[in-house]
């Protein structure tokens, strides 16, 4: 999947893929994908909700090796 | 404090910290922060024990008269010096399971304290137990605001989608 930019987050726990995805959320235009990658599986969960509470568009996933990569659309300003 | 209610209507979280165990509050800490990244107006409510996290890591602990004065340096607080509720072992349980976080790069509790407030967390005292301990608003962090009741806290909690008592 394309993405207009990329957040690393591998080796990183709960909160911070969160906490990190909703900082750079920010610094997006509406439209824009950005592509978190992380290893912690909780991931898979977390930022689909983080997605239906803040209303940005969940665009799904691609997982490889214990690397999993999640791609969020940025619906609002 | 006294703050208005914002014209944007964000959802409100509670979270209640009665506890003063360092596992305890990292759970409180993981979910504010979350809360705030998801878009909520987040308070956090330190009594009793959970004042413990919001004292000062130096100088005097404070408390008026001398009873008080010692029950604080006994049960000195500061983020740096919060316990295990449990394997505590002496310290030992503590500083194994701090280094365990810190290897799996888990903020520590002076970070989430941090973290907290630059995203808009209030952290706020119960006055009650800052009464009964003897302490005063001199004693906290900068990050903290100013104490308030219970009344406070029921009047958050009532608009809150989500409220903890940890």
């Amino acid at each position: 999947m394309k993405a207009d930019q990329t957040l690393d987050c591998v080796g990183l726990y709960c909160p911070m893929p969160i906490v990190k995805t909703a900082e750079k959320f920010k610094e997006l235009k509406a439209g824009e994908v950005l592509e978190i990658i992380a290893d912690d599986k909780g991931i898979k969960y977390d930022i689909p909700a983080w997605a239906q509470a803040t209303g940005n568009e969940y665009l799904g996933m691609e997982e490889s090796g214990g690397e999993i990569r999640v791609y969020v659309k940025k619906t609002k300003k | 404090m006294a703050e208005k209610k914002k014209s944007t209507e964000k959802e409100k979280m509670t979270v209640v910290l009665f506890s003063g165990a360092v596992d305890k509050a990292l759970a409180a800490g993981i979910l504010a922060t979350t809360g705030a990244s998801m878009g909520m107006d987040v308070s956090m409510f330190f009594t009793f024990w959970g004042l413990n996290i919001l004292k000062k890591n130096e100088g005097s602990p404070g408390g008026k008269g001398i009873m008080k004065k010692m029950l604080n340096w006994m049960n000195r607080g500061g983020s740096k010096r919060l316990k295990l509720s449990k394997f505590h072992m002496f310290g030992m349980g503590t500083a194994m399971m701090k280094k365990f976080m810190k290897e799996s790069h888990i903020p520590s509790i002076e970070e989430f304290i941090q973290m907290a407030k630059n995203m808009g967390v209030k952290l706020v005292p119960c006055s009650t137990s800052c009464g009964v301990m003897g302490l005063e608003e001199g004693g906290f962090r900068e990050e903290v605001g100013s104490l308030a009741g219970a009344a406070f806290f029921l009047n958050e909690a009532r608009q809150s989608k989500v409220t903890l008592f940890i």
